[in-house]
């Protein structure tokens, strides 16, 4: 027990403890101060505002929110506009990424030299910037009257992305999306246990996965399931129906994307680099096709070294993602900013942006580490 | 690692507007008396503005000019008897009154609208309104929309911090419409909204519309909707809490009105030196028992009138007839023409 106290202390007890109350006092006189200023400005501090009604609109919204509603509700909204991009560009920059990283190590010199150039550009310029050139890209394709249409069902415009949506009617959501979830697991781990070793895994266990959603989904409409298809069309002064992604939400994800893709490669292209060439050789000894060296062999070591640096990745990924605000995003930084400005509940809306990211970050770490943890132990186990 | 510094910089950068307030806070509120002592110490009184043409815009040299602007030289006259003893900075809407707050402006001159939350909750005290304008719909002609109304279903850009931001939002909920805001900072990435067709429509204060329109790129393309959605009376902003400040604001600001209403100008002000009229003595500080009463240089009204010209002067020259914007007086004209600029007596 003393020396536990000695640790926390360090050599200088009693400095250590003047320095540490002085530092609190500090923060106890802001404090004071700053309530007392509000108070005198007619605001009362605390977080009672948020039940209030926000009088103002957000462009798009994962989570229904409409003016009127309170502004706890229009956070709540920008939270998980924040989470949306963030979450789809963490995958697509790991899988954009990865493609690079290995393309650059593919000894093919054309390919590596583009990828080279690729990841110095995007590393090297400001991330603000490149969005306002995707953003000036965007703006910059046809209104929606001359769409580029693809397949009669894919509009590109200058007012975003429409696709075709599924939606399924006639039975319950809590009924078919627990058995499709449940068919999707239960056919992967079979799929897995059964092709394990063999040649062509992927493929294979693609099929039997999408096999047994094609049978569940037949079974499901024998109970009264039903899909439609919406497919996007012209109608009035846009495209209407379908799955529409706004150009403002499409430039933030491309920007994201790519920016990030470039450090992934970079992290994927050093992580394969890591594995000792002799596993490479005993690999091709044993007959094993390229191909499979790399599956079977190389990345499972490599990700050892990957993971923890890609932790890194998508904490920046998240954060950059508050550059949302100069390109009309509405993430959640852009709605606590408002709401600071109608409420004046400044310091209020800066500690909702502090924590919500503070918790974004801690989230994803913890996530990662967990699979890092995994992935650690079975290369150990192994042997 | 550059990246990472950049990525941090704006970071920060997209807090500015909470870190500003949150640090006005922290530092008390501004007590009487406090910013005329800063202005004189600097020598210069800062003014937050837009980038308008005709209200406020650098001219080839550099030199600010515009209606809100001439403003800002009518304070300096009153503090310094010095027009140019004044600087103007562009900030966005969305900045201005946290910068304003945390001290980097003494005032703003940048068409803010005088309302009871920015009285309130945020703190600021506002000068007699200048201008007073009305929110108004900037619509892309081919779609044939007459009334904000039939915008039913349209994308709407909106600038974010502005009262147009709010005011749109109550339009739709009354009409029981529906509409896409595409909300945006920059006044840049917003007037390009529209000139790229992003939007259907913009929607800010009329007068800043009608005004932003002529930098479109094929202004004839878009028509600005007789509608008002909202009264915007357009007033100088300044932190609470400092009533000389303010009473210098207002009665620069009621000098020119007044000045208006004597039917003084620039040109003819000298030759009102004589009069005997005992009203426009006291204005001129011929009779200097006003000056002397209320701490002021007692030809503070002839000062300004002689450097920058009274109030039909300012509005004349930068937005009236004859300018590219060519605006109708309005409701801003005084109160003899049926306007409603009314200035108290100087008395
Ligand atoms: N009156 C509104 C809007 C103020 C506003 O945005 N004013 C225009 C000029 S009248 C402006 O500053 N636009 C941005 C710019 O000019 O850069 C408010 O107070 O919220």
């Amino acid at each position: 027990m003393p020396s536990r106290l000695s640790t926390w202390l360090g050599p200088l007890p009693f400095g250590q403890i003047f320095l540490f109350a002085g530092v609190l006092a500090i923060f106890a006189l802001f404090g004071s101060n700053t309530v007392d200023s509000m108070q005198r400005t007619g605001l009362s501090p605390g977080f009672g505002f948020l039940f209030h009604q926000a009088n103002f609109e957000i462009g798009e919204t994962v989570l229904p929110y409409s003016a009127g509603d309170t502004y706890a509700r229009a956070l709540a909204a920008g939270l998980a506009n924040t989470i949306k991009v963030a979450i789809v560009g963490c995958v697509l920059a790991t899988v954009l990424g990865v493609a690079l990283g290995i393309a650059r190590l593919s000894g093919n010199l054309l390919l590596a030299t583009f990828v080279h150039t690729y990841v110095e550009l995007l590393r090297n310029t400001p991330l603000l910037l490149q969005l306002f050139l995707w953003s000036a890209i965007i703006h910059a394709l046809p209104p929606p009257r001359g769409a580029y249409v693809f397949l009669e069902s894919v509009y590109l415009s200058n007012r975003g992305v429409h696709v075709p949506s599924v939606s399924l009617q006639g039975l319950s959501w809590a009924i078919w999306l627990p058995a499709i979830l449940l068919t999707a697991y239960a056919s992967l781990s079979l799929a897995r246990r059964l092709l394990t070793g063999s040649t062509f895994y992927i493929p294979k266990a693609a099929m039997t996965v999408l096999g047994s959603l094609v049978v569940c989904y037949l079974a499901l409409t024998s109970f009264g399931l039903a899909a439609t298809i919406d497919l996007p069309a012209k109608g009035g002064f846009n495209i209407k129906g379908g799955l529409s992604l706004t150009p403002e939400f499409f430039a933030l994800l491309i920007g994201l994307v790519v920016n990030a893709s470039a450090s992934i490669s970079d992290i994927v292209r050093s992580g394969i680099q890591s594995v000792k060439s002799g596993q490479w050789e005993a690999a091709r000894a044993l007959g094993l096709k390229p191909a499979q060296i790399m599956r079977l062999v190389v990345l499972p070591q490599a990700l050892r070294v990957i993971t923890p640096l890609m932790i890194s990745s998508f904490l920046d990924l998240t954060k950059n993602s508050s550059l949302a605000v100069a390109i009309g995003y509405p993430d959640i930084v852009s709605v606590a900013n408002t709401t600071a400005n109608t409420t004046g509940q400044a310091l209020e809306a800066i500690c909702i942006i502090a924590a919500v990211y503070l918790t974004l970050s801690l989230s994803v770490s913890a996530l990662m580490n967990l699979y890092n943890r995994r992935i650690v132990l079975r290369g150990e186990a192994r042997r | 690692m550059q990246r990472n510094s950049i990525g941090s910089r704006f970071f920060t950068k997209a807090f500015a507007v909470t870190a500003a307030l949150t640090a006005a806070l922290i530092a008390s509120s501004a007590l009487a008396g406090e910013t005329l002592d800063k202005i004189k110490a600097r020598g210069l009184i800062k003014v937050g503005v837009g980038t308008t043409p005709g209200y406020f815009t650098p001219d080839s040299s550099g030199r600010w000019q515009g209606f809100f602007v001439d403003f800002g030289r009518a304070l300096a006259v009153t503090v310094f008897n010095d027009a140019e003893k004044v600087e103007f900075t562009n900030s966005s809407p969305q900045q201005r009154l946290p910068a304003l707050q945390s001290g980097e402006f003494d005032i703003l001159l940048s068409g803010v609208t005088q309302t009871v939350t920015r009285a309130f909750k945020l703190g600021f005290h506002f000068g007699p309104v200048v201008f007073y304008d009305g929110q108004g719909l900037l619509v892309r002609k081919d779609l044939g929309v007459a009334k904000g109304e039939e915008l039913d279903g349209a994308t709407i850009g909106v600038q974010s911090g502005t009262t147009g931001e709010l005011n749109i939002a109550d339009f739709f909920r009354k009409t029981g419409k529906a509409f896409t805001p595409v909300t945006i900072e920059e006044t840049g990435e917003f007037l390009k909204a529209l000139d790229s067709g992003r939007v259907d429509a913009l929607t800010q204060d009329a007068t800043d519309l009608a005004a932003k329109r002529t930098q479109l790129s094929k202004p004839d393309d878009y028509v600005l909707l007789p509608e008002r959605l909202s009264k915007e009376p357009l007033a100088p902003a300044i932190r609470a809490g400092d009533d000389q400040w303010l009473e210098i604001v207002n009665w620069t600001v009621y000098a020119t009105i007044q000045a208006e209403e004597f039917g003084i100008t620039q040109k003819n002000v000298d030759s009102f030196l004589t009069s005997e009229d005992p009203g426009i003595k006291r204005f001129l500080g011929v009779d200097p028992s006003l000056g002397e009463a209320i701490g002021l240089d007692p030809k503070f009204a002839y000062n300004i009138v002689k450097a920058v010209g009274n109030y039909g002067e300012i509005f004349d020259r930068n937005v009236g007839k004859g300018t590219p914007l060519n605006f109708d007086r309005g409701y801003n004209q005084p109160w003899t023409a049926g306007g409603l600029l009314y200035s108290p007596p100087f008395r």
